[in-house]
């Protein structure tokens, strides 16, 4: 279903286009499909507990702020991070815990940074939306909406200006492709040749808007036509079929060639823990329930005899526990002290940086000047 | 020392710095092929080739997202954004990206980046074209930002930005560029966060940044002349961090402050600089401190109305003279001698 396909342009310092494709080994992934199967079941299953275990956390407000949950999008996810090497950079937006499990961050860190504590991927700084570990190259959880694609294109840019082998992955909502850092981004990493996959995770719902009311072309992967940059839409219930996708992606980005991936998806609860999601109707909820990718690959596994369904409930209950056990950790992981609070404005630290509490003065309360107070 | 233009110390300092580190580059509308609006980039293309100066789309926010992306990964990108009016389009990248990702990620990433953009009204560029909106990036923790007034701290600076490893806003200005000065021949960089008395004096104190550091030198010089006045200038050269403590001392010594700003008064630097002389030397003060800034306007195009609306030299020694005689006032009033 590739739209384009073109010759890189070579503009700087990159090695050959072909040659430097395999000099970045793809991790050990099991070359068998059942097998890969059963380990994209126990990464989901993971994945799925896991956010269950943060959206209690919220309800019991142990976790706080904003709460966007990858149920729903396991397959996505884990079909994602099997096409990457370790090496390979990966930027997401907001909706990134599944993200940062499956890339192998320790799960305490990241629920301890769900909870706001000292022991959290980003110390307490950034909360859900903003998970970074530099040790596994997730280089941030962001925010605001398509914030984080020109970063994702100026890492590629880097990569590319030292001849690296790496790739950056940008993942993004389906209504962020209506943003302008998303039109000028892919405009900039065709002109130069990027080593990059941006990927829509389309699970057919800016919040509560439909792709259809907010898309004027609402089949996202053809945008990446508007810049020559080759694209595919592939089934994100499927987590075979979105690691071979995203290996197909991955290799046209590793020789220099930008790609643009769409995974369709589907968000099984709301926006956010808060959002009851009332805008869905009763047919369409059910529907979900019947497209569920964790029950769905479950039953395969079943179907094809791949595993049992003891097997099936130990995969469950493991993953269970270890959300458990990473709420536990969380919640006796301590808060950030105060004093920390001024440590990360400045990198380099400069004269005059302050570092005053809010109801600190600016100056400390002085006498009258002499000549003054003796009149 | 040698005496060269504003631009010209802007473009050998790029020049030099990209020879040294080859983690320095350059990306921006223009700069390339063209040279640069300016021309500060002027050859710099044909030196150091595509990879390092990189003329960019017309894509403000994607080209500066990039820098910083770029930044976060190691390399020291140095971006021009045409005019300060043109940073409005990479804001959210600026403010929600750039001054964020050391804090929000507890201190993982860096992002060493410096942006270089002229402001200035003045040249009948109209209301879109000649703002000073330095204080949208002054206001945020996390960003830096040096306005630079003489060919020497605009190497200094221009160094110490491209050597921090946090994102800089480089402030220039259009009336500046053609400005003339002696700059050292050595590399040492400049302090971000430190403010400057470039002339001292006794009678009141006269405080700017960029542009308006020079009109306050003009006047002093002016009324030295005329008046016998012994006028202290300080160049604020930073506007966040803010050197407060060189502003108090100054006052302290002289009790009588004017603040010298080319935007608009209401919400502007000025007003901080005044709230500040306030917090730190409410008592040494003999007459409220005095700010001259823009007229609250769009800034119109035809001559006599743009004129009329940029504080000029008049207008910041009418407001010198109005202060000196309040200050006259009140110490005849309590019978002080200066």
């Amino acid at each position: 279903m590739s739209d384009q396909t073109r010759t890189p342009r070579k503009t700087s310092g990159r090695s050959e286009a072909g040659t430097r494709a395999r000099s970045v080994s793809a991790p050990e992934t099991p070359t068998d499909d059942g097998e890969r199967l059963i380990d994209f079941y126990r990464q989901m299953i993971f994945i799925r507990r896991f956010e269950e275990r943060a959206a209690r956390g919220y309800t019991q407000a142990l976790i706080g702020g904003y709460c966007h949950l990858n149920l729903g999008e396991e397959a996505a996810v884990v079909g994602l991070m099997a096409a990457m090497s370790p090496t390979d950079y990966l930027f997401t937006n907001y909706r990134e815990h599944g993200y940062a499990i499956t890339r192998g961050i320790d799960a305490n860190r990241v629920m301890a940074e769900l909870y706001g504590r000292v022991d959290g991927v980003s110390k307490g700084w950034g909360g859900s939306m903003h998970m970074f570990d530099i040790t596994h190259r997730l280089l941030g959880g962001y925010g605001i909406v398509g914030g984080q694609i020109p970063l994702a294109t100026g890492a590629a840019l880097a990569i590319d200006y030292r001849g690296g082998d790496e790739i950056v992955m940008c993942t993004m909502g389906d209504g962020t492709t209506n943003v302008g850092a998303f039109h000028e981004s892919l405009n900039i990493a065709a002109l130069w040749n990027l080593p990059i996959v941006y990927v829509i995770i389309n699970n057919q719902l800016g919040m509560g808007t439909t792709v259809e009311k907010s898309s004027a072309e609402p089949e996202l992967y053809k945008r990446g036509s508007a810049y020559r940059i080759a694209s595919e839409r592939v089934n994100g219930l499927d987590p075979l079929a979105v690691a071979d996708a995203a290996t197909r992606a991955v290799d046209s980005a590793r020789v220099g060639k930008p790609f643009l991936l769409e995974v369709v998806t589907e968000r099984l609860r709301g926006h956010s823990v808060v959002d009851p999601a009332k805008y869905r109707s009763a047919e369409e909820v059910a529907g979900l329930k019947a497209h569920d990718p964790v029950h769905t690959l479950a039953e395969r596994l079943l179907s094809e005899g791949l595993l049992d369904a003891d097997a099936l409930a130990k995969l469950d209950e493991e993953a269970t526990a270890r959300s458990d056990e990473a709420a536990a950790f969380a919640e006796a992981s301590a808060f950030p002290d105060v004093s920390t609070l001024f440590d990360y404005t400045y990198a380099t630290p400069v004269p005059n940086d302050s570092r005053r509490l809010p109801g600190q003065p600016l100056f400390e309360p002085a006498p009258m000047p002499e000549s003054e107070a003796s009149e | 020392m040698t005496v060269m233009t504003f631009r010209q110390a802007l473009h050998d300092t790029l020049r030099a710095e990209m020879l040294r580190d080859e983690n320095v580059f350059l990306m921006g509308e223009e700069i390339g092929v063209f040279e640069g609006s300016y021309k500060i980039t002027a050859g710099l293309l044909a030196e150091f080739g595509e990879k390092r100066v990189r003329d960019t789309p017309i894509a403000e926010e994607g080209f500066t997202g990039a820098a910083i992306g770029a930044a976060m990964l190691g390399l020291r990108p140095v971006v021009e954004i045409m005019t300060i009016n043109f940073t409005l389009l990479a804001l959210d990248q600026i403010v929600n990206h750039a001054a964020k990702i050391y804090g929000m990620f507890g201190g993982q990433a860096t992002v060493p980046l410096v942006i270089r953009t002229p402001g200035g009204g003045g040249q009948q560029l109209g209301a879109t074209h000649s703002q000073n909106i330095e204080l949208y990036y002054a206001f945020v923790p996390g960003l830096k930002v040096v306005a630079p007034s003489t060919p020497a701290d605009a190497k200094a600076l221009l160094l110490a930005a491209i050597r921090d490893d946090d994102p800089v806003l480089f402030l220039e200005n259009l009336a500046l560029y053609n400005t003339k000065g002696e700059v050292p021949d050595d590399d040492t960089p400049g302090e971000i966060g430190k403010a400057a008395v470039t002339r001292e004096g006794s009678d009141i104190t006269l405080i700017g940044y960029s542009r308006m550091a020079h009109v306050a030198s003009q006047v002093a010089e002016q009324l030295a002349q005329s008046d016998g006045l012994d006028i202290e200038v300080v160049d604020l050269r930073s506007l966040r961090p803010l050197d407060r403590e060189t502003i108090i001392a100054s006052v302290k010594k002289t009790h009588a402050a004017v603040v010298l700003e080319d935007d608009w008064l209401t919400y502007g630097i000025g007003a901080e600089v005044a709230a500040s002389i306030s917090d730190g030397a409410f008592d040494y003060l003999d007459a409220p401190v005095r700010r001259v800034a823009m007229a609250e306007v769009p800034l119109p195009y035809s001559k006599s109305l743009e004129s009329a609306a940029l504080p000029s030299v008049d207008d910041v020694i009418q407001a010198v003279y109005q202060t000196l005689d309040a200050v006259g006032n009140r110490r005849e009033r309590i019978g002080k001698e200066s």
